[in-house]
């Protein structure tokens, strides 16, 4: 065999090198820097994804000025619910208390979001069947939402204050 | 939104994958079967199919530039599709995708192409004039050498590749039927039978696809349709499609036999909304039909005419019933809820990125590419070219 | 009385440095983080959970989740027997995110699943994800890259838990980030955060004071489909064996 014959061979080969070289070229320079940091995907999404702004500020950070109402919370069943479980996502009024204020709240549509009687909840869960229970009435006329037990119902006049 | 029954995961109600990727093994599966076919004649000297090798060929190399263009349009960021080649993760089937293509294409199809059609590109670049003549040349990579010798090398080489093509070809295919089977979480497709009954699907519709493009362009080109090739060809079809129906039908059994959790759900989908695609159309009129019809060809003797008939008919339903096994495979491992309580059904849009109307520009794409394919590298012996010439510019 | 000297009233020196580095949301501000140490998963109560949704609306303003789509959701389950056939049923209108009505068939098996991205230790998602747009980090939290995800979609049907979606303005998988934004900065996730019966709870496997290694310890717990070996870390108590 001549090298002329298989001259076209070589030269068919040397496209295919090149082609490789530049891919190898390419994946250089367009790999993200960060990629394999920890595995096989881009470390710098990490950070990313950890820059998000929170929407919920977390009760900790509610009770550092609100300790009176988490005394008051303490004493009643709503001691483990926490503020923003009612309250709405707070960390805007967390960074400027004054500028942003938390929605008043109507205790009618929101009280029963868990309390409303349904088969499918835990037995020992207190449900009511709000048309019978209330008559209409918000359900702070008696129960104070951050202590919500009856012996409030005494005080439901001065509750009304509020 | 569309419409769903009993209870679907609340995320699962639309379907993720369209018709487009019904058409993507759809398409593959041609490739590898046309390239399977013209193997047959380079290595296992098949003298009987020689005329359609060249024809599979650059049927296979059509049909494989269209095969990654319904991915990219259905991907959310098709800009970032480079990412495959950058940065493959070794863990997932599909990225592996990226360079078993790229293999395919460039080691396998482009240079036994290149090879087989390295004499006529001299003599074309040397004839012919104008932009073609440029093409030619670029083609010839400036080596003019066809020499006894050089050719001789060529073909020496060529037969190589076709022996590395041959298992390339398998696992082009059989590795789209993993990207497939290998998904756990679904058990319409999580089942190790089906890369091989991708594969085998796919050298039936290849084959199919093939005879069927070789009577079309004989009778294009006015020239005799050569029986021996085409009876040749249609008894290949013929055994691949029973070893393929044989596995679909094991694969089937299996399941009835099993029936695991997930047997009941599925088992309902077969018999409603899967139930013309699958049962009327795959396994009825798809598979046993043209089954029937090419067993009555190796049975009786029956005349050129009634046979050729039958062959149309034949490779002609074998494609439809391919395309609906494609579509029963990927629409329908989408429609069941992965809960096994529920079921929502796949709307196809007309005008929609991924809608009909893409698919069937993409359907006739490759049609469109075989054809400049054949213009430029005429798939027929040279004696024939005249007629050739005469066919393109009837055509044109 | 109390509300106006609020207004005035400025954050405590300390808990506002506390809160700044909160919200300040990056590594450099919480310097403690360390990925290491931390290998978190969720416990779920499903004795505990009532179906209110808040934990489906918390998730949605938190991480802004498009309507229609779920980073976490509530299915309940009602499941009559008759001579030992079960009849399931199955719903979870928008999520859950605004409850259950009530329904009125007696003598039913009856309760609620909460739902969300397991953070599976084997994750199937993760592994065929084709370019390593989606991972499992150093702490045991399955993110994606949302700007490395090509859109393939591979990933949601690969997840056997239905907890993926494509986005449908950024074109790019989604599914719960386990809060990461929240968890890496000290707070607990905004599901956990707001649920007001403490039947979610976040849990870090590599802190031995975690109570939820003692939780495991003395319960019958669970995970979902767990012949799929996936290594889901969503920690069910109180699982019925008819729960996919």
């Amino acid at each position: 065999m001549k090298f002329k014959d298989a001259e076209h061979l070589l030269r068919m080969a040397f496209l295919f090198v090149a082609g490789l070289i530049v891919f190898v070229l390419l994946r250089n320079a367009l790999v993200p820097r960060s990629f394999g940091q920890y595995g096989h995907y881009r470390g710098d999404a990490l950070g990313e994804i950890k820059a998000r702004p929170v929407a919920y500020a977390g009760h900790g950070t509610c009770e550092t000025c609100h300790s009176d109402v988490l005394e008051v919370k303490d004493k009643g069943k709503h001691t483990h619910v926490a503020c923003e479980s009612c309250h709405g996502p707070l960390a805007k009024h967390a960074d400027d208390p004054t500028a942003v204020q938390p929605e008043k709240l109507d205790t009618r549509v929101l009280c029963v979001r868990c309390h409303e009687a349904n088969s499918a909840k835990p037995k020992s869960f207190p449900q009511v069947v709000s048309a019978d229970h209330s008559a209409g009435l918000a359900c702070n006329e008696c129960h104070k939402p951050h202590t919500p037990v009856i012996e409030a119902e005494a005080k439901a006049t001065g509750g009304k204050k509020k | 939104m569309p419409t769903f029954e009993g209870f679907m995961y609340p995320n699962e109600i639309e379907l993720q994958w369209s018709v487009l990727i019904v058409l993507y093994p759809f398409l593959t599966g041609l490739v590898a079967g046309a390239f399977i076919l013209a193997s047959l004649e380079r290595v296992f000297r098949v003298e009987a199919v020689k005329p359609t090798y060249r024809l599979a060929l650059l049927t296979a190399l059509a049909f494989l530039l269209v095969a990654p263009l319904p991915l990219q349009l259905h991907l959310g960021h098709p800009e970032r599709s480079l990412e495959m080649y950058l940065t493959p993760h070794r863990s997932s089937a599909m990225a592996m995708f990226g360079f078993v293509y790229l293999w395919y294409l460039m080691a396998v199809l482009v240079l036994e192409i290149w090879l087989d059609y390295r004499r006529d590109i001299v003599m074309l670049a040397q004839s012919s004039t104008g932009w073609r003549r440029l093409l030619y040349r670029v083609l010839t990579l400036g080596s003019y050498n066809i020499s006894e010798a050089a050719l001789d090398l060529d073909n020496r080489v060529g037969w190589i590749i076709t022996v590395i093509g041959i298992p390339s070809a398998f696992l082009l295919h059989g590795y789209v039927g993993f990207i497939f089977g290998s998904i756990k979480a679904n058990p319409w497709w999580s089942t190790p039978l089906m890369p091989v009954v991708f594969l085998f699907s796919a050298m039936v519709s290849g084959i199919a696809a093939v005879m069927l493009i070789y009577m079309v362009v004989s009778r294009i080109r006015r020239t005799p349709i050569d029986m021996r090739c085409v009876d040749a060809v249609a008894k290949y079809l013929f055994y691949t499609f029973i070893i393929d129906f044989t596995l679909e039908m094991l694969d089937l059994i299996h399941r009835i036999y099993e029936s695991d959790e997930s047997f009941r759900s599925l088992d309902f989908m077969v018999h409603t909304r899967l139930f013309l695609s699958q049962v009327i159309l795959q396994i009825l009129l798809g598979t046993v039909t043209p089954i029937l019809l090419l067993a009555v060809t190796q049975v009786f003797k029956l005349s050129e005419a009634v046979r050729k008939r039958i062959y149309s008919l034949a490779g002609s339903l074998t494609l439809i019933g391919i395309l609906a096994m494609r579509w029963n495979v990927v629409i329908g491992g989408q429609l069941f809820s992965k809960s096994f309580l529920g079921y929502t059904t796949y709307k196809m849009g007309l005008w929609a990125r991924e809608g009909l109307a893409t698919a069937i520009v993409l359907m006739l794409l490759p049609i469109f590419i075989l054809w400049v394919l054949v213009k430029i590298l005429p798939p027929w012996p040279e004696k024939e070219k005249g007629l050739l010439s005469h066919a393109a510019s009837a055509g044109d | 009385m109390n509300l106006s000297r609020r207004k005035f009233l400025i954050l405590l020196p300390a808990a506002a440095l506390a809160w700044e580095s909160i919200k300040a949301g990056t590594p450099e501000a919480a310097p403690n983080y360390n990925v290491s140490q931390h290998w978190w998963a969720m416990l779920v109560d499903i004795e505990k959970c009532i179906g209110c949704g808040s934990c489906v609306r918390a998730c949605q303003k938190e991480n802004d989740v498009p309507d229609g789509y779920y980073r976490t959701w509530i299915e309940r389950y009602r499941i009559s027997e008759v001579d030992g056939v079960e009849n399931i049923q199955v719903d979870s209108p928008d999520g859950g995110k605004n409850g259950f009505k009530p329904s009125n068939e007696q003598g039913l098996k009856e309760f609620f699943v909460p739902k969300m991205c397991n953070h599976c230790a084997d994750s199937p998602c993760t592994q065929v994800c084709p370019v390593g747009a989606t991972f499992a980090s150093p702490d045991g939290v399955v993110l994606i890259d949302q700007k490395y995800c090509l859109g393939c979609r591979y990933c949601v049907q690969a997840c056997p838990y239905g907890c993926r979606f494509i986005h449908p303005e950024t074109n790019t998988a989604q599914k719960c980030t386990l809060c990461y934004h929240r968890i890496t900065q000290g707070l607990t996730t905004a599901c956990c955060e707001v649920c007001p019966t403490a039947a979610r709870q976040l849990a870090d496997l590599k802190n031995p004071k975690d109570p939820i290694h003692e939780y495991l310890r003395t319960h019958s717990v669970q995970v979902l489909k767990p012949h799929l070996a996936t290594g889901a870390k969503l920690y069910y108590n109180g699982l019925d064996g008819a729960v996919r």
